[in-house]
């Protein structure tokens, strides 16, 4: 099998695997990062939510082959040092935004990108971004909530993009 | 630093049990007699006499003060909500207290399965005494070492306090604590309500950490040295089996360990048969199934779809039941002499559950002992489909609990986790099998859909004076599905003196199970829409005449029909006042009544008592004239007893059960052909999205003198028809079928 050496949360990982292993599959299975979670597999949840190049991005669609060494995020390297959470991660602290918390890795690698691109979204611009993310068990109010919450917060500063 | 507990024997006589700490400190383990007082009037039957572990608390030397949680956690907030109630009573901050999850142990903590809205009230009483006994013994152990009295002494912070200003820390009480005898409950005295400083308060979620952070914490997390991945393919057709599959090929494919076929033990929802793929990776496992060749014996069930038996429904609507559910008074001579008779018809189709988290589980067998790890609201079904099915003793099965990526009632269901435990009974290795989400749509335990033909008429003043109702609903061998069995006293039921259900079932090979809140997730839908047509047909004011229905009596015994009589059985004594009361609260909360709404913008309401809840429900809403729905504001009024646990948590659990009671209105539907699921993916099943989520969710909590239940379920029921009745009231469109992406919802 070939070999790929991904840039993961700033170190360098290798692995050996098929060449059309989702990305998914190689953190969950290979890497030990099981904070990106399987939903559906035709990246209609959002649920395995990372970025590439700082870009949110649907690992369970993502194979293996074709990320060379573009630099991945996951929720496990989305805050700046392990001691303080990424401001995202914080509002959902405060607004324990999450019931079964299946889906929030991805929401908040969603939101993430979202205010460092636009750090004070309307409620349009959070609903228009997050469209993408499903949270079966409802929390979308909190969802908005917190992502308001979190653009009041120390600014994104971007972890280990 | 790890400290294995030692257990020692104690006084049966006793609620608690010690176990001392290896290196000092003290456990305890609570022997509380099980059911408790909450659950009386539910479940007086069944309540045991027998003492029954219930909960685990560990009190360190250093302090650290532990918790163990015993019911399953799948997002309904117990593994944080139950703990507070010790902890409240135990006087330690929250912040300050470890929790851990219990695995699956009847003979330490009792009954553990999530179901029903029961972890709340079955536990709150419990609970209580459990955190203020301990905290009984931390005070006694302190007030022996001062020599002075228990009663000049108090527990605040984690720590016992001299009126002197004295001092000692839990931890430093701990090993002096455990040598105590265990305080009658007589003894204990409970701290009140008044005092509670905790409980009522909002607070996050013991897991929210490891959620932000991606912390392995769901059973789909689990990993296991050695541990080998599973898939397993079933026959679309539901009860089909496996002729054949190309076994030597898949066993060459990359990856692959091993391939068999599993012949199954001829139960719906228990060991299904099919084909496992054992590889060294999930996307091994799953590239392999891609090349499956399955020859299946399809079975009688690939003759059977839900077109054919709404067909066949739809022919014997008029003709009488196959059972009468209730009949009370001569509905037929009303109806006829009614001032205005109105006829309508509901349908609502089967639905799935839909967790995030696919099923999985993780299993080992391994000399002759079956560990498992699995997500799953009732463990005991789990371990006793192991025993029965796989020939494993009690004793040689451990149950591990992972959180649940979603219950919702799917994983009371245990077919996953007996699929894993078949499949590791053939791998020499830890085995972690996990579903994919067409596993998941196409062979889950659905919600039973169902067909309502419905009469009713009103006399000249819009008073609702007869009743009848023929309900088609679908079973399978012989009985209906899990929440397809309409109660002879549910709601108007024995409100109104001519009233007449009846019930015919379609026998299905159908898979079925228990859909958060059964039967009342659907038949509220349908009842409260029936009566909002009949207070537009008689001119009523939607939340007049449903409190003319209510009545001035405070108490509705089970099974009692109007004017007394012989009882008919079949539902839940009915709390009047309480609902009367919530259903004020909540039209007052939304200011019923008070609005004018624009054409194309209405309000509608509906109420529903389920689960020992009572919840009134108000629906504004928006439908544009393309036909787009728009909830703009959605008030809940609960009354869930004296005392809110985790406010934040109560609040979560209504605002989910309203968005799910929305979705499943607006979008969810799974077509069974020919035996088979149509839908497979959230693509032909889709979820709500953040566009779609009301702009306003307000939740109001109406503090009653009566016991604290739970939430998972009872604010779910009201949604779809308060919508609906709302809908009506925007646009004149009255919706009778589910869900509403069937409808043309446009006006002008």
């Amino acid at each position: 099998m070939p070999k790929y050496t991904l840039q993961v949360n700033g170190q360098s990982r290798s692995v050996d695997v098929a060449a059309d292993t989702p990305l998914l599959w190689v953190l969950r299975d290979h890497l030990e990062l099981v904070g990106t979670k399987f939903g559906c597999g035709i990246g209609q949840c959002g649920a395995c939510t990372i970025h590439v190049n700082g870009v949110p991005s649907r690992s369970c669609m993502t194979p293996v082959s074709t990320v060379g060494r573009m630099k991945i995020t996951t929720i496990e390297g989305l805050a700046a040092d392990a001691t303080k959470l990424h401001p995202v991660q914080q509002a959902w602290s405060e607004l324990d935004v999450a019931q079964c918390g299946y889906c929030q890795a991805g929401q908040i690698m969603t939101a993430a990108a979202l205010l460092k691109d636009n750090p004070k979204p309307t409620d349009e611009d959070i609903d228009g971004a997050m469209a993408g993310n499903l949270c079966r068990c409802g929390t979308y109010m909190r969802i908005r909530a917190g992502i308001k919450l979190a653009a009041t917060l120390t600014p994104v500063t971007g972890g280990a993009q | 630093m790890n400290t294995p507990l030692l257990s020692r024997p104690v006084d049966r006589r006793d609620f608690l049990k010690f176990t001392g700490l290896a290196g000092g400190g003290f456990a305890l383990a609570f022997y509380i007699r099980s059911g408790g007082d909450a659950a009386a009037a539910a479940s007086a039957a069944s309540a045991s006499a027998d003492f029954s572990p219930n909960a685990f608390v560990r009190i360190t030397t250093a302090g650290k003060v532990t918790i163990v949680s015993k019911q399953p956690e799948m997002g309904q907030g117990v593994k944080t909500s139950l703990p507070m109630i010790i902890a409240e009573q135990l006087e330690v901050p929250f912040k300050d207290i470890a929790i851990e999850q219990g695995d699956f142990d009847l003979n330490k903590y009792g009954n553990q399965g999530a179901g029903g809205s029961n972890s709340t009230p079955n536990n709150y009483d419990n609970f209580h005494l459990v955190g203020a006994t301990v905290r009984t013994m931390l005070v006694d152990a302190a007030a022996q070492t001062w020599g002075v009295p228990a009663s000049e002494c108090r527990a605040e912070k984690a720590t016992v306090v001299h009126r002197s200003g004295k001092k000692l820390t839990y931890g430093q009480l701990a090993t002096k604590a455990a040598t105590l005898p265990v305080p009658e409950k007589s003894a204990v005295t409970l701290k009140q309500p008044k005092d509670f400083k905790l409980l009522g308060t909002r607070v996050a979620q013991y897991d929210t950490p490891a959620i932000v952070t991606g912390t392995p914490l769901f059973g789909i997390d689990v990993k296991l040295p050695g541990m080998l991945y599973a898939v397993y393919e079933k026959c679309p057709a539901f009860g089909g089996k496996v002729v054949s599959a190309n076994l030597d090929q898949i066993k060459t494919l990359p990856g692959v360990k091993d391939a068999f076929i599993l012949a199954g033990n001829d139960k719906l929802k228990e060991l299904v048969p099919g084909v496992a793929i054992i590889a060294d990776s999930t996307w091994s496992a799953m590239s392999a199934r891609k090349q499956l060749k399955i020859v299946w014996d399809e079975g009688k069930v690939a003759t059977e779809s839900w077109d054919g038996f709404v067909a066949q429904a739809t022919a014997k609507a008029a003709q009488p039941g196959a059972r009468v559910l209730r009949k009370d008074g001569d509905p037929d001579a009303a109806l006829a002499g009614a001032a205005k008779v109105v006829e309508a018809n509901y349908i609502y189709p089967f639905i799935s559950h839909a967790n995030l988290e696919p099923q999985n589980t993780t299993a080992h067998w391994n000399d002759g002992v079956m560990e498992i790890w699995s997500p799953t609201q009732i463990p005991s079904i789990g371990t006793g489909m192991v025993n029965r099915v796989l020939g494993i003793p009690p004793e040689k099965i451990i149950l591990h609990l992972n959180r649940a990526g979603g219950g919702f009632g799917r994983r009371i269901g245990a077919d996953y986790l007996i699929e894993a435990a078949a499949i590791a009974q053939k791998v020499n290795a830890p085995v972690k099998l996990t579903w994919s989400r067409e596993d998941d749509m196409k062979h889950d335990q659905y919600r039973p859909g169902g067909l309502h033909f419905l009469k009713g008429g009103i006399d000249a003043k819009g008073k609702i004076v007869a009743w009848k109702n023929h309900f088609f609903t679908f079973g399978e061998g012989g009985s209906p599905g899990s929440g397809g069995s309409l109660s002879a006293d549910e709601f108007p039921g024995r409100w109104i003196a001519n009233y007449q259900a009846d019930q015919t079932m379609f026998d299905t090979g159908w898979p079925m199970g228990p859909w958060r809140a059964p039967g009342s997730c659907v038949f509220p839908w349908v009842f409260h829409s029936f009566i909002d047509e009949l207070a537009h047909a008689g001119g009523r004011d939607p939340l007049e005449l449903r409190l003319e229905i209510l009545g001035d009596k405070d108490e509705m015994p089970a099974g009692t029909p109007p004017g007394g009589g012989k009882a008919k059985g079949g539902g839940a004594p009915y709390n009047v006042a309480r609902m009367r009361n919530v259903l004020k609260f909540a039209a007052e909360k939304a200011g019923w009544g008070q609005k004018k709404f624009a054409k194309g913008s209405g309000a509608g309401l509906a109420f529903h008592f389920s689960h020992r809840g009572y919840f009134a429900q108000v629906a504004e809403v928006t439908v544009t004239k393309d036909g787009e729905l728009k909830v703009d504001r959605f008030v809940t009024g609960a009354d869930i007893g004296a005392q809110v646990v985790n406010l934040s948590g109560a609040e979560n659990q209504v605002e989910g059960s309203v968005l799910d009671g929305l979705c499943v209105l607006k979008s969810q539907e799974i077509n069974i052909e020919r035996g088979r699921v149509v839908q497979g993916n959230f693509n032909d099943y889709p979820l709500m999205r953040i566009t779609e989520a009301p702009a306003k969710v307000e939740t109001y909590f109406l503090s009653t003198n009566y016991p604290t239940t739970g939430l998972g379920e009872p604010a779910l029921p009201p949604v779809a028809p308060a919508i609906c009745n709302a809908i009506f009231a925007a646009t004149g469109k009255r919706i009778r079928q589910m869900p509403l992406s069937r409808i043309d919802l446009r006006w002008s």
